[in-house]
C-alpha cells in the first residue's frame, strides 16, 4: 500500500493535539500527585508502623479492641448522617422555592444562601457559642419571654453540634439541588397535570425523580463533609461530642502518635469511598458526580 | 378506542400581561369531531389560546365550555385532554411504556390492562415493541409518535397539539402531517393543532383561525381562506400575494383609469386594496384576446426568477405598482418587454377596508 500524500503530518499533527490537551491537565495531576495522592500513602504507610517503627498491625488492632473508637466512629456517623437529614428537609423547600421564582430574585436569594460560606467558619461557630450557652442570647431571651424557665442545654452535645454543622452545610445541599431543579422542564409537570396527575403526584412521579440526582449530590458532599468536620464540632459538642476528627487531633497534639491517627485517617478514608460507590448504586454516577440533571 | 368527541365552546376569553392582549375577547366555535388549526405568526397568541384550553394559562375572564361543561375554573389534571407538546415532554426517567401507560395508571387500571392498552396505543403509532426503550433511544420522529400514543391512550375526546411536528425535518413532517390527519379521522376526536406553518394548516384542517395579535382574524376552511381572504394579514400570511391600491366609488372599483371586475361587488366607496395571487395570473400572448370573464392589465416586465418548477415574473404596471406572475419555464423575455396579464374576475379579490387599528 502506498501512503496517501500528507498522511504523516497529519498524523503527527493529531498526536500533537493530543499531548498538548494533556498539558492542560499536567498542573492539576502534579498538585494531586504532591498534595493529595503522595501524603495520603504516607499516612497509610505510617498507620502499619508500631510506636517502635516496625511493622504492625497493632493500630487496627487497638481500633477494634477498644470500644471507644466504635463509640466514635458511630458518634461521627450520627451527627452526619442527622446533619444531612436536617439539611435536607430545610433545604429541600427552600431549593423549591428558588427554582419556581424568577431567576433573578433567585439569584438574589442564593447571594444570602451563600452568605455563611464567605464568613469565617470561626467566627460563626463562636458567635453560635455565644448565642446558645447558658447565659447566652436564646436562653436570656426565651426565659424573659417566659417560653422556657430554666436555661435549656443549647451547646456542649448533640444539638449544639447539629445547629452549628447544619448551618454550615445548608448552602452545600442546596446548590446542587437548586441546579438540578431549575434543569427540569417545566413542561414535564404540564404534561403531567394534563395527563391527569394531581399537583401532589406530579410533584412525586415525575419532579422529585427528576431532582433526585441533585438531591443525592448534595446529601452526598454534605455528610462527607461531615465526616471529616472538626472546628465546628469541637467548639460546639465541648468535648461532649467526639467526632473522629478531635480524636485524630488528639493523637497528634497530646500523643504525637502518627502512627494511630493514621489509621484513623485510612479507616475514615475507605468508609467514606465505600459510601459513594453505594451512592453512586443507588443513582446513576454521572448524575452524582456532574452535580446536575440528567439529560 | 372510542370515537366520542365534543364541541369547544370560547367566548370572550382575555389574557393581557401588562398593556398587551394575549388574547383580546376571543369567540371561536369549535365543532365536534372537527380538526382546526389555530395558525398564526410566533406571539400572535395562538398558543396561549392553546394553554388555556389545556388549563396552563390562566386567563382574566371569558368562558370555556367542553360540551356543556364549563372547564374555565377546572384545574389542567381534571380537564382529561390529550395534549402532544412541542418538545413532546417525555419523562426522561421513565421508558417508553411507562410513558404511555402513565395517563392509565393516574386513573387507577390495572396493571394488565395498561400494559395491553400500551401497547395497542403504541401499535396505533407503528412503534409496537418499542415499549422497554428508554426515551434516550429514539429518534425525533419516534418520540413524535410516543408522546402522541401517551395522548391519545386514555381516549381523550379532545385533542391538542403545540407545533408537534416543527422539531422534524420537512420530509418526515410531511409524512406525519399525513398520518396525523388520518388517525385523526380513524379517532374522531375534536382536535385543535397550532401551528405557524401555513402549508402545514392548509393540509391538514377542516378549518383555520388565523390570529393576530390575539385576535381572529379570519375563521374558515382552507379553500376560502386562500381563496377569499378577508383582509390584508390573512392573504398575506397566507401563501404569494400582490396587492393593488384600487379607488370605489359608485360600486365600481377603478384601478387608475381601468375599471376591474371583482369576484365579490364592493359595498363600500373609498380607497381599497385589491388582491391577486401569482399563480393565478397568466402572461397573454401575442395577439391573445382574453374572454369578458377576465380583467387585463397592461404591465412592462422588471425581472424574471427562475425557480425550477416555475419562474416568478416581476412586472410593473404603469403607476409603477409591482406585481408577481407565476408562470412556465419555457422562452425567455427580455426586461422591458411589453406584457399584458388575464386575470379572472373570480381571482380578483377585493379586500374589506382596514378597520382603523
Amino acid at each position: 500500500m502506498t501512503e496517501l500524500p500528507n498522511a504523516r503530518t497529519l498524523r503527527r499533527s493529531a498526536l500533537f493535539e493530543r499531548w498538548s490537551l494533556l498539558g492542560l491537565v499536567a498542573p492539576a495531576l502534579l498538585l494531586i500527585t504532591v498534595t493529595m495522592l503522595l501524603p495520603v500513602g504516607w499516612l497509610f504507610y505510617l498507620s502499619l508502623l508500631s510506636d517502635a517503627g516496625e511493622f504492625s498491625l497493632e493500630h487496627y488492632q487497638r481500633m477494634w479492641e477498644h470500644p471507644s473508637y466504635a463509640r466514635t466512629f458511630w458518634t461521627t456517623f450520627q451527627v452526619s448522617f442527622l446533619t444531612t437529614a436536617i439539611c435536607i428537609v430545610l433545604g429541600y423547600p427552600l431549593s423549591y422555592f428558588l427554582s419556581e421564582i424568577p431567576k433573578r430574585a433567585a439569584n438574589l436569594c442564593m447571594i444570602a444562601v451563600l452568605l455563611p460560606l464567605w464568613t469565617s467558619l470561626l467566627v460563626r461557630t463562636y458567635a453560635w457559642l455565644v448565642l446558645l450557652q447558658r447565659r447566652g442570647l436564646v436562653n436570656n431571651w426565651g426565659i424573659e419571654l417566659g417560653l422556657w424557665e430554666e436555661p435549656l442545654a443549647l451547646v456542649h452535645n448533640l444539638a449544639g453540634t447539629l445547629i452549628g454543622t447544619v448551618h454550615v452545610m445548608l448552602p452545600f445541599l442546596v446548590l446542587p439541588l437548586y441546579s438540578a431543579m431549575r434543569a427540569i422542564d417545566r413542561n414535564y409537570l404540564r404534561a403531567a397535570a394534563n395527563l391527569g396527575a394531581s399537583p401532589l403526584r406530579s410533584f412525586w412521579l415525575v419532579f422529585f425523580p427528576l431532582a433526585m440526582p441533585g438531591l443525592v449530590t448534595g446529601a452526598l458532599i454534605v455528610f462527607i463533609l461531615c465526616l471529616g468536620f472538626y472546628v465546628t464540632p469541637a467548639v460546639l459538642g465541648g468535648g461532649k461530642v467526639i467526632m473522629v476528627s478531635s480524636r485524630i487531633a488528639n493523637d497528634i497534639e497530646i500523643f504525637f502518635n502518627w502512627g494511630a491517627a493514621s489509621a484513623l485517617g485510612v479507616v475514615l478514608l475507605v468508609l467514606t469511598v465505600l459510601l459513594v460507590l453505594a451512592a453512586g448504586r443507588l443513582v446513576r454516577m454521572d448524575g452524582v458526580l456532574g452535580g446536575g440533571g440528567s439529560k | 378506542m372510542s370515537n366520542a368527541s365534543l364541541p369547544i365552546s370560547i367566548a370572550q376569553v382575555t389574557k393581557r400581561y401588562g398593556p398587551m392582549y394575549a388574547l383580546d375577547h376571543v369567540d371561536l366555535e369549535i365543532r365536534s369531531g372537527e380538526f382546526l388549526t389555530l395558525l398564526g405568526p410566533s406571539g400572535s397568541g395562538k398558543t396561549t389560546l392553546l394553554t388555556v384550553l389545556a388549563g396552563f394559562t390562566r386567563p382574566d375572564g371569558g368562558s370555556l365550555k367542553f360540551g356543556d361543561a364549563e372547564m374555565i375554573t377546572v384545574p389542567p389534571h381534571k380537564r382529561n385532554v390529550g395534549m402532544v407538546f412541542q418538545n413532546y415532554a417525555l419523562f426522561p426517567h421513565m421508558s417508553v411504556a411507562d410513558n404511555v401507560g402513565f395517563p392509565l395508571k393516574l386513573r387507577g387500571v390495572g396493571t394488565a390492562e395498561i400494559a395491553q392498552r400500551a401497547e395497542r396505543a403504541l401499535d396505533m403509532v407503528r412503534l409496537g415493541g418499542y415499549g422497554k426503550r428508554g426515551i434516550d433511544q429514539l429518534s425525533g420522529g419516534q418520540r413524535q409518535r410516543v408522546a402522541l400514543a401517551r395522548a391519545m391512550v386514555f381516549e381523550p375526546r379532545i385533542m391538542l397539539m403545540d407545533e408537534p411536528l416543527s422539531a422534524l425535518d420537512k420530509q418526515l413532517r410531511e409524512h406525519m402531517q399525513i398520518e396525523l390527519r388520518q388517525l385523526h379521522d380513524k379517532l374522531g376526536m375534536t382536535t385543535v393543532y397550532v401551528t405557524h406553518d401555513q402549508r402545514e394548516a392548509l393540509t391538514m384542517s377542516d378549518r383555520i383561525a388565523v390570529i393576530n395579535s390575539g385576535r381572529i382574524m379570519q375563521l374558515d376552511t382552507p379553500r376560502a381562506l386562500y381563496e377569499r381572504p378577508k383582509n390584508r394579514f390573512v392573504a398575506e400570511f397566507i401563501g404569494e400575494s400582490t396587492f393593488l391600491p384600487v379607488l370605489v366609488s359608485g360600486g365600481r372599483v377603478h384601478l387608475g383609469d381601468q375599471v376591474l371586475q371583482t369576484a365579490e361587488p364592493a359595498k363600500t366607496d373609498g380607497p381599497q386594496l385589491v388582491m391577486l395571487r401569482p399563480e393565478r395570473l397568466r402572461l397573454l400572448g401575442e395577439g391573445e384576446v382574453a374572454d369578458d370573464a377576465f380583467n387585463t392589465l397592461d404591465a412592462t416586465l422588471v425581472a424574471t426568477v427562475y425557480q425550477g418548477d416555475s419562474s416568478l415574473f416581476q412586472a410593473a404596471l404603469p403607476d409603477g405598482t409591482l406585481l408577481s406572475v407565476r408562470g412556465g419555464t419555457a422562452g425567455a423575455i427580455a426586461p422591458g418587454a411589453k406584457l399584458r396579464i388575464a386575470v379572472h374576475c373570480k381571482d380578483t379579490v377585493l379586500l374589506a377596508p382596514e378597520a382603523p387599528a
